[in-house]
């Protein structure tokens, strides 16, 4: 297993790359990365059901949405979660976004595949419908102002401390995924993503399976909506609508389903495409576009999986010089 | 609310479901065929009421324009097909992922080629008129949406039912494999599924821009409702796809109208409950 | 050889480069940096680029110089996404140090820049976001905001005095379900029946419906006019159904209802129907028939609301820098003097009220179909039949008793007169 350990010194040497040079770059610099680190904890939570169940799913940002609109209300309403109770804030979208996959789980986990897709589509465009409609509750277009980041002995207010708070969540929720991964659990998903027929036939409760992987992905999925509300500090009908859903599925596969930091880097990729390029150059949405397509058609496996390829294509080439070496078959 | 009330809501209703019937049919046929989720089902839709636009402003002729678009886009479409999504093999969530890529891309061309102004188009000054019978306001133009949704409607099934090609367009739906095994070209008809289901689109697209508008972010609008149409009716189902136009059109109308907090609740809602119970929709086969 | 040339050269070399230095350039070019905020990609595009078209019209009137400071006009796309719009200003703030964030289009991204304007203590000039309560219960809370625009409400309290005057009794209203909405009709509500007329139905299509057949059967009967309240597409669909469905009733409605943004795509059907707002392309001054078609041979559009309320700001922004010779005062000094200022702008003439919103004409505006400014084809124009000058956002009522009132919403005012 000597290569997951290479893989996992470089994931560590990354973050804490990131940790050192970020704060030292511009103050713009550091909320993209920040905005950039919350939604990767959206895209991980769907990898989770991607990459290692694969359960595809198109509605994961209703459990952003729950996180979100929870810490806006509870922040604006009761002036709650503005001190230390910030922490209590953090629980509570993780239980309430977890509650709400368990409910939808219910619905959604009885359908694979393309099935799956639609209905969590079905599911996530609910979650819309009552944000954008619920006026009395949401604000409906006007969207929820968090006023102010909280203050618990540190003023999230600063930009870098901000930052430091969201890269220690992202770590940790990194860390606890790549636990949950690993373990029996996580390979009993992997073994329903691969033959789900057969691990019923060895006797696992895979639709308990794939509920539990599903409230867990929709839980982390809360972290980062309590998180991203803090980020811009507007809470609107925007954060829930289809195309987030969609641009989390993008940044997944873009980055490599199943392998957790793909979904980061997946996000980190269309963030500096979305929100850097667009401030140089006006055809971005194109670049954006171009890079989906190119990535799907050739790039299946993302770019996690380009070390992959070449290994394969390497094998083949040396199996064929291998072939040349034996003796020729006489015709 | 009397009697006026309930019937020119049904009337409404139905007319607003026979467009959804045309961007729905589409849909539903290739996934029947192809399995494939099409995210940028909304895209032609849109694009073809962007053609329309375009055809009418060069020629002045609403007539042409219908055509026009619907094929301009079918032959996209293919292109589109054979140049991208053949090569994939058959893969779902790549094709899924594929096509919505495409659709971002289709929405920013959009907007530079027929920037981003709210367009009308303008159907001929005999359809804007209504008739009135007993007491009530009948747009003639939803009239003739009924009515195209209707000939079209009746078009297709006799064109599945009646013919050869429908006949092997049934048995590609139902089982890809054994047809490919009596000798039919599917890839041919996955092709002309393809080709048809974008042409429904884009009609409704045109047909749809006089009674909706044509402006950028309609795509996306479009998309959900016509995912509603084809999973409440059944996806691979003609018919299906009707009644699922015809309930989502009628819920839509009422939901809005009786109870206007919750309108987008209405619609979605009962399309995932049927999901979750019938996950190929009520009249989809699996 | 050498040696020598460079004796001979170096005195007179090394002179004219001391006196170079030491004397001050020609031009003292001081560059005023502008942030703007708005949608250039997205659904709202086209708005977006309107309004950074008007800006960008009076730079090039004036070459881009302010009383001379030179005029760095950076743009960047909120898409119409509020934390999108919180990014890019702080992009603005941070990367590009801007003196002022200008823009913003819809109420949610006015709200969401607003704070931002607070925290890092730069001006933010609002063109277009006409939340009402930026500039009323809101305020204190952003002390560097200005607002050049418009509030939601303000073209409708003269407009519902005018709607007395009509003699119409009873309105039914009908408005896009959303903040914006419920301004607009408030703010009709009120001063309708503060003249004695009732509200006696509102009825609210969800933003952005462009089917209104659920809407239209469900309109009284007992009105004797319809007030609508529409944006965007939904302002195209809606007065085509209205006459579709056999209407007869006057239709009134707010200013967006029939803004020069949708009026080029209307058809017949909208003739005859009344609105109100600050501004209309129509208005026969020297000044604003020069814009109009300078505008328009230079975008191929007749300017709409959007594109002359950021012509007019720029202009106000010219006027403080040009007081000041050229700099920029620091934020508050700078606020301070927009709030001062009186200004003769395309619109009319346009002060600032002690609550930083703009005092300015209403204009009671009818389409009509015909020639104007010398363009030989027959076109829909807002023409303008009456004028209320000097019109605040409190209108007619007091400022004390308005502010105690809760903002316009869904149900307020209530709906005493509905059944």
């Amino acid at each position: 297993m000597k290569s997951q350990h290479i893989k996992v010194l470089i994931v560590v040497v990354a973050l804490a790359a990131i940790a050192i040079i970020i704060p030292n770059t511009n103050s713009f610099v550091i909320l993209l990365t920040t905005r950039a680190l919350a939604f990767s904890i959206l895209v991980m939570s769907l990898d989770i059901l991607l990459g290692y169940t694969g359960l595809p799913s198109l509605g994961q940002a209703a459990y952003l949405g729950v996180g979100a609109y929870l810490t806006a209300i509870l922040a604006t309403r009761y002036q709650f979660g503005l001190g230390y109770d910030f922490w209590l804030v953090v629980v509570f979208g993780i239980l309430l976004a977890a509650a709400l996959a368990a409910i939808f789980g219910l619905l959604a986990i009885r359908a694979t595949g393309v099935y799956f897709l639609m209905i969590t589509l079905a599911l996530g465009q609910c979650a819309w419908g009552l944000a954008y409609r619920w006026n009395s509750l949401t604000g409906g277009d006007n969207g929820i102002n968090l006023r102010a980041r909280p203050k618990f002995g540190i003023d999230l207010a600063n930009e870098v401390t901000f930052f430091y708070l969201v890269f220690g969540l992202f770590a940790v929720s990194l860390l606890l995924m790549y636990t949950l991964v690993r373990s029996p659990f996580g390979r009993s998903l992997a073994g329903i993503r691969e033959r789900e027929l057969r691990m019923k036939i060895l006797g696992y409760n895979t639709w308990l399976h794939k509920y539990i992987a599903f409230i867990i992905a929709g839980g982390f999925g809360g972290l980062a909506g309590v998180l991203w509300a803090h980020t811009a500090g507007i809470v609107s009908p925007e954060n829930v609508v289809l195309t987030t859903s969609v641009d989390a599925l993008l940044m997944a596969v873009l980055g490599g389903a199943g392998t957790l930091v793909g979904g980061a880097i997946g996000a980190f990729i269309v963030f500096g495409l979305r929100e850097y390029l667009s401030t140089l150059v006006p055809w971005w949405q194109y670049a954006l576009g171009a890079v989906y397509v190119l990535t799907i058609l050739y790039l299946p496996t993302g770019l996690m999986g380009i070390p992959e390829r070449i290994r394969q294509r390497r094998a083949a080439t040396g199996n064929r010089e291998d072939v040349k070496k034996m003796a020729p078959v006489t015709s | 609310m009397n009697t006026q009330f309930w019937l020119t809501q049904a009337f409404n209703g139905i007319s607003y479901g026979a467009l959804l019937f045309l961007v729905g049919s589409g849909l539903s046929l290739i996934f029947g065929v192809m399995r494939i989720v099409n995210l940028s089902h909304g895209s032609y839709f849109l694009l073809g009421g962007y053609v329309a636009l375009s055809v009418i402003w060069t020629t002045g002729s609403w007539l042409l324009a219908i055509p026009v678009a619907a094929l301009t886009i079918a032959a996209v479409r293919v292109a589109m097909e054979r140049v991208f999504l053949r090569p994939l093999g058959f893969d779902p969530l790549r094709q899924v992922l594929l096509t919505v890529g495409f659709a971002f891309l289709f929405q920013q061309a959009a907007l530079d080629i027929w920037t981003g102004n709210n367009f009308d188009i303008n159907p001929p000054d005999a359809l804007t008129k209504s008739i009135v019978v007993g007491g009530l306001y009948l747009p003639l133009y939803r009239i003739f949406m009924i009515a195209t949704a209707l000939i079209i409607g009746v078009v297709l099934w006799l064109a599945m039912e009646k013919t050869r090609m429908g006949a092997a367009v049934r048995a590609t739906v139902d089982d890809a494999q054994m047809a490919r095994g009596v000798g039919i070209d599917t890839s041919r008809i996955s092709m002309l599924i393809f080709a048809l289901g974008a042409f429904l689109a884009a009609l409704g697209g045109v047909i749809g821009g006089a009674f909706l508008g044509i402006y950028p972010g309609l795509d996306f609008e479009m998309l959900p409702i016509a995912f509603a149409v084809v999973i409440i009716g059944g996806m691979g189902s003609l018919g299906g796809a009707a009644i699922g136009a015809l309930v989502v059109g009628l819920a839509d109308n009422f939901g809005k109208a009786l109870f206007p907090e919750i309108s987008y609740f209405t619609l979605y809602a009962p399309m995932a409950l049927i999901l979750a119970v019938k996950p190929t929709g009520l009249f989809g086969r699996e | 050889m050498t040696i020598t040339l460079l004796r001979r050269l170096g005195p007179p070399l090394l002179g004219s480069v001391v006196a170079l230095g030491l004397t001050p350039p020609a031009n003292a070019a001081e560059e005023l940096r502008i942030g703007y905020v708005a949608p250039t990609t997205g659904i709202f595009a086209q708005v977006g680029k309107d309004m950074v078209d008007g800006f960008q019209l009076y730079l090039d009137d004036v070459n881009s110089d302010f009383g001379g400071a030179k005029v760095k006009f950076i743009v960047e796309d909120e898409q119409a996404k509020p934390d999108t719009a919180v990014t890019r200003a702080k992009k603005l703030i941070l990367q590009d140090k801007v003196h002022m964030l200008v823009g913003g289009l819809l109420a949610s991204s006015g709200y969401a820049l607003a704070p931002v304007s607070t925290a890092d203590k730069t001006v933010y000039v609002v063109p277009v976001s006409a939340a009402d309560d930026l500039t009323q219960r809101d305020l204190s809370k952003y002390p560097y905001m200005v607002r050049t625009g418009w509030s939601s409400s303000q073209p409708s309290h003269p407009f519902g005095q005018w709607a007395c005057d009509q003699g119409y009794k009873k309105i039914a209203a009908i408005g896009a379900d959303y903040a914006f909405g419920y301004e607009v009709i408030g703010g009709f509500q009120r001063a309708f029946e503060a003249c004695g007329g009732q509200i006696i139905q509102k009825i609210w299509p969800p933003l952005g419906t462009k089917d209104f057949g659920p809407y239209i059967p469900t309109i009284s009967q007992d009105a004797d006019a319809i007030f609508t309240l529409m944006v965007g597409p939904m302002s195209l669909q809606f007065p085509k159904q209205l006459a579709a469905s056999g209407n007869k009733k006057p239709v009134i409605g707010g200013g967006t209802s029939y803004d020069e943004f949708v009026l080029p795509s209307m058809g017949d059907e909208v003739i005859g129907h009344v609105s109100a707002l600050q501004y209309s392309a129509a208005l026969e001054t020297p000044k604003n028939e020069a814009f109009v078609k300078k505008y328009r041979a230079k975008y191929g559009k007749v300017p709409s609301y959007y594109s002359e309320t950021n012509y007019t700001t720029a202009q106000m922004i010219h006027e403080v820098i040009k007081n000041n010779r050229g700099n920029f005062p620091g934020a508050e000094e700078f606020v301070k003097q927009v709030a001062a200022l009186k200004l003769d702008t395309l619109r009319g003439p346009v002060t600032i009220d002690e609550m930083r919103n703009p005092v300015q004409n209403i204009y009671i505006k009818k389409v009509e179909k015909k020639k104007m400014f010398g363009y030989d084809k027959e076109e829909l124009w807002n023409t303008v039949i009456k004028t209320y000058p000097n019109v605040s956002q409190f209108g007619q009522f007091n400022k004390e008793e308005f502010l105690k009132t809760p903002v316009y919403s869904r149900d307020f005012p209530p709906c005493k007169f509905c059944n």
